[in-house]
C-alpha cells in the first residue's frame, strides 16, 4: 500500500542578511538580491516526514515548493536528505501572492499531485513569520491540520498521535488522515546530507534548468526517471485564474518603511570599578533600583 | 452590524491578558469608527466571562458554550466564527497572536476570504488609494508590522475584504479598563447551529499547561541577554543580577535560536514587547527585530565588549567591557551600596 507524504517547503531569502535592495517599489520583496535558503523550520518538517517515511512500508515522500525556478535546489537538496523527488510549481501567474493566494496554488499542485496521506510543512517561514500558510492549505483543502507539532509519535488505524509545542505548554493530539501537520522549530534538526543520495541526485534538474544545459542529456533523463523534477506552472493545474497571485491576494501592501531609531545622546563608561560604583550609586539614588 | 470582534483566548475560566489588550484596542476603534466592540467567546463554563471583559467596553459578548469547544481545537472554533461572521459580518476582527490565534486565524480568513496580517505592532484607521484601479477607500484599518527580520515595518491594508483580520502579540497593546461598570449585553449562541459534529475530529489526549513562570511584561527591571553572552552557561551571571535587583530575565532572539535561553524569555518583535523601568542589555549588538520590543524602556544600560554596537546608540548608559567583567561588578557594589 503507497503511503504518499508531502513537504511544503519554500526557499526563503535569508533575512539575517538583508541589503539595500530588499524590496521593490511595488512592496514585494526583490529576492534576486537576497541569498536564499532552505527555511529553517521546514528542513524540521522534511526530518518528521523521513522518520514517518521509515516507518511505514511503500511510503515516499515529496517536496513541493512554490517559487522561481532557482527555488529546485531546495528540492535537490531534500533529495541529498532522503526525500524520494519533488515538484516546483512556478510562474509569473503566482507572483504578487499573499499567503492566501500562496495557499491557493499549494493546494491546486497537491490536488494534482492524487492521493496524500499527509501533507507536512514548516511552522512559518522566517521572510514573513506569518504561520499561515500551513492553516490555509489545510483549508482549502478542506482537512483538518495540526499545528505546532513537535513530534509524530505513532501511526495506527490511520490515526496519527502528534506533540504539539505550544507558548505555554505541551499538547498531544489523535487526528484522523489525511491531515496537515505543521512543525515547530523546536522539533527534531534534519538529518545531513547523504553522500550516496547527493551523487545520485546532483544532477535532478527540472524542465527549465534541462534546458539551458549545453549538452543534450535527453537520453540520460529518460534513462534515470528520478532525476526529473516535474516543474509545473498555472496552467498544469486546475485553478480559477482570479485566485491567483495579486488578484487572489486580499491584503495589498499599503507602504514600507525603513526602521529607524532615534538615538540618544549615551553616557560611555568602562568596566573599571569607580565607574561602575558611580553608576550603581546613581541608580539608587534615582530610585531605578533598591 | 459591521461592528469590531474580538476572539476571547481561555484558560481555565480567565480570559487570557492578550485579549484584554486587543479589547482595549478594540474600544478605541469603536469609538473612532463609531461602531459597536464585540467579543466571542467559546468553550465551557463560561458564566464568569462578561464581568471580566464588560469593564473593557465591550457592547455584545457572544457565549458559544459547548463542553466541547474547551480545550480549544481548530476546526470548532472556526466553523463558530466563519459562520458567525458571515451573519455578523464584522468589518474588523482581531485575534492574539498566540498558539491558538495563529491557529484558528489563518483557518477563518481562508474560509472567508478575508485578509489576515499576523503579528501587528501597530493598528490605526486611515484611508487608502488604489492607483490602477482608481479608488480611494476610507476609514480602512492599517495593519502595521514589520517584516524581514525586522528590516522593514509594512503597512498593510484589506481594500475589499472583510473582516479585515489582525493578529497581535501579547504585551504590544496596552491594558485599560475602560469603564468597571459599562453595561454590555450577552448573547447565547445556539452552538449547533454554528459547529457541526464532524468538526470534532481531533482529539486532545494529553495537555499541560503551565502558567508562565516568566514575567517579563511586568517586571520593573529587566537584564536581558544576546548572543554575546557566549555560552547558556553565562547567562547565569544575568539570573545572578536580576536576582539582587530583583528584575526578570530577557534575551535576544539569537540568544534563544543559540540555545542560551528559553523561547518564553525572547524580547522583540518575534518575542515579547516589554517597557520596564530599567533594561540592561548584555551583550546584545541590537538587531532592529530586538530593539523595537524594549525601546521603551525608561532607561537602557547596555554591556557589550563591542563600542560600535548598534544597541548603544538608543542606551542612556554604554559600558565597554565584557560581561563577565562587569556584571558581577555590579552585584558588588550593588550590595555594597544599597540597604
Amino acid at each position: 500500500m503507497s503511503f504518499n507524504i508531502v513537504v511544503l517547503a519554500k526557499q526563503v531569502p535569508d533575512t539575517r542578511n538583508v541589503g539595500k535592495d530588499a524590496m521593490k517599489a511595488d512592496g514585494t520583496v526583490n529576492r534576486a538580491a537576497l541569498p536564499a535558503i532552505y527555511n529553517p523550520e521546514d528542513l524540521n518538517a522534511l526530518e518528521q516526514a523521513l522518520r514517518l517515511k521509515s516507518k511505514i512500508d511503500g511510503a515516499a515522500v515529496h517536496v513541493l515548493t512554490m517559487g522561481p525556478a532557482r527555488a529546485a535546489e531546495i528540492i535537490r537538496e531534500s533529495m541529498y536528505r532522503g526525500a524520494d523527488g519533488g515538484f516546483l510549481l512556478s510562474g509569473r501567474e503566482f507572483a504578487g501572492s499573499d499567503t492566501l493566494a500562496t495557499s491557493y496554488a499549494l493546494a491546486a499542485a497537491i490536488r494534482k499531485i492524487g492521493k496524500v496521506d499527509i501533507i507536512i510543512c514548516g511552522r512559518q517561514a522566517i521572510d514573513g513569520d506569518t504561520a499561515q500558510v500551513g492553516p490555509q492549505v489545510a483549508e482549502k483543502l478542506n482537512l483538518p491540520q495540526v499545528t505546532y507539532a513537535e513530534e509524530i509519535l505513532e501511526m495506527a488505524d490511520n490515526k496519527i498521535t502528534i506533540k504539539r509545542r505550544l507558548e505555554r505548554g505541551v499538547e498531544v493530539v489523535k487526528a484522523p488522515l489525511p491531515l496537515v501537520v505543521t512543525v515547530n522549530g523546536s522539533a527534531a534538526n534534519c538529518r545531513p546530507r547523504h553522500a550516496k543520495l547527493t551523487m545520485k541526485y546532483k544532477n535532478a534538474k527540472t524542465t527549465s534548468e534541462k534546458q539551458e544545459l549545453s549538452t543534450d542529456y535527453t537520453e540520460t533523463f529518460m534513462n534515470h526517471p528520478y532525476l526529473n523534477i516535474p516543474e509545473w506552472g498555472a496552467q498544469d493545474v486546475e485553478h480559477e485564474a482570479k485566485w491567483l497571485g495579486l488578484s487572489g491576494s486580499p491584503t495589498k501592501v499599503k507602504q514600507i518603511e525603513n526602521v529607524v531609531f532615534t538615538a540618544k545622546e549615551s553616557k560611555k563608561l568602562t568596566a573599571d570599578d569607580t565607574e561602575i560604583e558611580d553608576l550603581i550609586k546613581e541608580l539608587i539614588a534615582n530610585h531605578t533600583i533598591g | 452590524m459591521n461592528n469590531i470582534f474580538v476572539y476571547l483566548e481561555i484558560e481555565d475560566g480567565i480570559v487570557g491578558d492578550v485579549s484584554l489588550e486587543l479589547l482595549t484596542k478594540g474600544r478605541k476603534l469603536a469609538d473612532q469608527q463609531k461602531c459597536k466592540l464585540e467579543a466571542v467567546a467559546a468553550g465551557h463554563q463560561l458564566d464568569g466571562i462578561g464581568a471580566q471583559v464588560f469593564p473593557f467596553g465591550v457592547d455584545t459578548l457572544y457565549l458559544a458554550d459547548d463542553k466541547r469547544l474547551a480545550p480549544y481545537t481548530t476546526l470548532p472554533h472556526t466553523s463558530l466564527l466563519v459562520n458567525l461572521f458571515k451573519e455578523e459580518k464584522p468589518q474588523i476582527a482581531l485575534m492574539g497572536a498566540t498558539s491558538i490565534g495563529r491557529d484558528l486565524g489563518p483557518r477563518v480568513s481562508s474560509a472567508l476570504f478575508s485578509g489576515l496580517t499576523a503579528d501587528c505592532t501597530a493598528l490605526e484607521i486611515g484611508t487608502y488609494e488604489d492607483k490602477k484601479a482608481g479608488k480611494v477607500y476610507n476609514d480602512l484599518l492599517y495593519q502595521i508590522r514589520p517584516a524581514f527580520g525586522g528590516n522593514i515595518v509594512a503597512t498593510i491594508v484589506n481594500p475589499d475584504c472583510r473582516p479585515q483580520m489582525a493578529t497581535v502579540r501579547e504585551g504590544v497593546m496596552k491594558k485599560e479598563i475602560r469603564d468597571a461598570k459599562y453595561a454590555g449585553k450577552t448573547k447565547k449562541l445556539d452552538v449547533a447551529k454554528y459547529v457541526s459534529d464532524t468538526d470534532f475530529v481531533i482529539e486532545v489526549i494529553e495537555r499541560h499547561m503551565e502558567k508562565s513562570k516568566v514575567n517579563l511584561k511586568g517586571s520593573p527591571i529587566i537584564v536581558s541577554g544576546g548572543y554575546g553572552m557566549g555560552s547558556a552557561d553565562n547567562f547565569k551571571l544575568l539570573y545572578d543580577l536580576a536576582a539582587v535587583l530583583g528584575g526578570e530575565v530577557g534575551a535576544s532572539r539569537a540568544a534563544v535560536d543559540a540555545g542560551f535561553s528559553e523561547h518564553e524569555r525572547q524580547i522583540g518583535q518575534t518575542g515579547t514587547t516589554v517597557r520596564p523601568k530599567l533594561y540592561i542589555a548584555c551583550g546584545i549588538s541590537g538587531q532592529i527585530q530586538h530593539i523595537a520590543g524594549m525601546q521603551e524602556s525608561a532607561m537602557i544600560i547596555a554591556i557589550n565588549n563591542d563600542p560600535d554596537a548598534p544597541i548603544n546608540a538608543i542606551a542612556d548608559y554604554v559600558i565597554t567591557g565584557t560581561v563577565e567583567e562587569v556584571i558581577p561588578k555590579m552585584i558588588q557594589y550593588y550590595k555594597k551600596n544599597s540597604k
